[in-house]
């Protein structure tokens, strides 16, 4: 505590050496199993491209054996097909192609028991010519998965001049899998302009009918004024 | 002469047996939201739920401002429950830049979280209450929430739009004397709350009006994705501060209230029996949190998150409120997303209405504990 004290006084007086106070967590911590090792942590760090300069060093946990095996089984299931982005606690992430989404999510629901999706959220990176649809899963009904996210997420090609639910940014609608993202994946196809293939009710939900921009979460869409 | 349609837009023909009824979006029944309904004689044959009249992106405007100025205008999706929008928001972003949270910062948080989320509460009831016609109901916890409103004035400032969490912590320290006046007005609001049961929930006509209406079954809850107060009503345990239990949920003392009748009485219901656990919950965090000690950690000016992102959600009034943040080494988040009750149970409108009474409508739509604004975002 004695020292945590001390590095807040100094943060607030001048910029310290960022690697020199994770070591000084480190060395506070060493018998905390939590805690990775110094050069672990360094390497973590460096890998995320986390900023270094900042006064409170990033704790990192070890990965959960409960989510790893979940993950495991999906990998085992569908190979090179699903890339597990990261396992954390409570929280997975997997990337997969738009050709093998309907059946990663079939095997989700039905051998891993996640079966309703909390939201489906877009992100679109305009450098790498893609729009990510991330859909978040959960579970009511197994006890154990109660606290647990299952981040299912793909990657469409993106086109410069969009033409919402004609050009080549489309993907299989999860409708039928999970029925729960009926009208997330509405609001996905208006602000990202993402055409959802299957889907049986493909209309406009929070925009007004006359809505005649480009979609207005993509980043060339700006804010006036800003 | 005939007129020129543009492409894709038909003109309605006209049934004699079914008809349009537009209710809202100004209609006082609807809140800002409109209802596309169609009946045959008295009965709802389809129901297309139109939201969107109070659509700010929230989530676009995050992506312009850092994440200290963003805690203002992220909460104006539900003022009346200010703290539990923030309160993932805040989570999320300690999860990014690495913060850790002072022990008593998190006791202040879950006692003003718990307090917001009675606020909501009478808000609600109060609009339920005067849309079953039973003024009584709308005039009681209209008054009843100056209480709480007046605590969490003291606390940080603002009556209804507090902006009172803070990644790090709060914003400031409680008021002096703070404890003595939280738990004398909490042991006076137990007490009141239960003069509610005799004048409303035991009413005869309330309950003629809402047993039996808009009957959601445990499978089609958990099917539709339904969250909060309308899945508990439903038959199904979950509520995250006991599943996911965030800050120091875990240490204190409360149960989840489930009913099994799954119809617009139960879903009132459910919101009236948790706020005697809210009581109980700040009663027990009043006990056990630490009396003195920092309530906030400091923040280097314009803090950057790695090339990362974290999903954190709550319990809200209104159910699982998450935010999904992704970070790329700006100080500015490059994609806020909001996921919100109210959106999530929007799915049950069109579904629970299809075959109900037009005059059953109020009591089915209201029960959802459906808030336009938060819909929207």
């Amino acid at each position: 505590m004695g020292s945590k004290k001390k590095v807040d006084k100094e943060s607030s007086e001048t910029n310290i050496d960022a690697t020199e106070l994770a070591n000084d967590q480190n060395n506070e911590s060493d018998d905390d199993s939590t805690k990775l090792t110094k050069e672990e942590a360094k390497k973590y760090y460096e890998e995320k491209g986390i900023d270094l300069s900042h006064d409170v060093p990033i704790h990192v946990q070890p990965i959960p054996p409960f989510e790893k095996s979940m993950a495991d089984k999906i990998v085992s299931k569908f190979g090179q097909k699903v890339v597990v982005d990261y396992v954390r606690p409570n929280r997975i992430r997997m990337n997969t192609k738009r050709e093998d989404i309907l059946d990663v999510a079939y095997f989700i629901r039905d051998e891993l028991k996640f079966d309703h999706a909390e939201s489906v959220g877009g992100v679109d990176y305009p450098d790498s010519k893609e729009i990510e649809v991330v859909y978040h899963l959960g579970s009511y009904t197994d006890e154990q998965l109660g606290n647990k996210i299952l981040a299912l997420a793909t990657r469409v090609p993106r086109e410069d001049i969009p033409n919402p639910g004609n050009d080549s940014t489309r993907t299989p609608s999860l409708r039928d899998v999970f029925y729960s993202v009926e009208f997330h994946e509405r609001e996905c196809f208006e602000m990202f302009g993402v055409f959802f293939e299957g889907h049986p009710d493909n209309r406009r939900l929070l925009l007004p009918e006359d809505w005649a921009d480009i979609p207005p979460f993509r980043k060339d869409f700006k804010i006036k004024g800003r | 002469m005939t007129t020129q349609l543009p492409p894709g837009i038909q003109l309605e023909t006209i049934d004699d047996r079914i008809m349009t009824l537009n209710v809202g979006p100004q209609h006082p029944g609807s809140g800002h939201m409109r209802l596309i309904i169609k009946v045959d004689g008295d009965y709802i044959v389809s129901c297309d739920p139109d939201p969107g009249y109070v659509h700010r992106g929230e989530e676009k405007m995050a992506e312009y401002r850092n994440y200290i100025q963003n805690i203002p205008h992220l909460e104006r999706p539900v003022i009346h429950d200010s703290c539990n929008i923030l309160y993932p928001y805040c989570l999320a972003v300690e999860d990014l830049l690495g913060i850790e949270v002072p022990e008593r910062a998190k006791y202040i948080r879950v006692i003003a979280s718990e307090l917001n989320r009675c606020i909501y509460t009478l808000y609600w009831l109060a609009i339920y209450g005067i849309f079953l016609g039973h003024s009584t109901m709308f005039m009681w916890p209209a008054g009843d929430r100056e209480l709480f409103i007046d605590l969490l004035e003291a606390m940080s400032g603002a009556r209804v739009t507090h902006a009172y969490f803070v990644p790090g912590g709060v914003r400031n320290d409680l008021p002096a004397n703070f404890e003595e006046r939280c738990l004398r007005q909490v042991n006076y609001f137990e007490k009141r709350i239960k003069e509610y049961e005799a004048i409303f929930y035991q009413n005869p006509v309330l309950k003629q009006r809402t047993e039996g209406t808009g009957i959601l079954s445990r499978m089609d809850a958990i099917r539709l994705g339904t969250t909060g107060s309308v899945l508990r009503a439903s038959g199904v345990d979950f509520d995250l501060r006991k599943k996911e239990p965030y800050d120091v949920y875990e240490n204190l003392d409360f149960e989840t209230q489930v009913m099994k009748e799954g119809d617009s009485y139960a879903r009132s219901r459910i919101p009236y029996l948790e706020m005697f656990e809210s009581c109980r919950i700040i009663k027990d965090a009043l006990r056990k949190m630490p009396k003195s000690g920092s309530v906030r950690t400091k923040l280097k000016p314009n803090p950057k998150g790695g090339n990362d992102e974290s999903y954190r959600r709550v319990e809200s009034g209104r159910g699982s409120l998450g935010f999904h943040v992704i970070s790329n080494n700006r100080p500015e988040p490059y994609r806020v997303k909001i996921s919100v009750g109210s959106f999530r149970n929007l799915i049950c409108i069109p579904y629970l209405l299809k075959g109900e009474k037009l005059g059953n409508m109020p009591s089915v739509y209201w029960s959802l504990n459906y808030w336009p604004v938060e819909a929207d975002r």
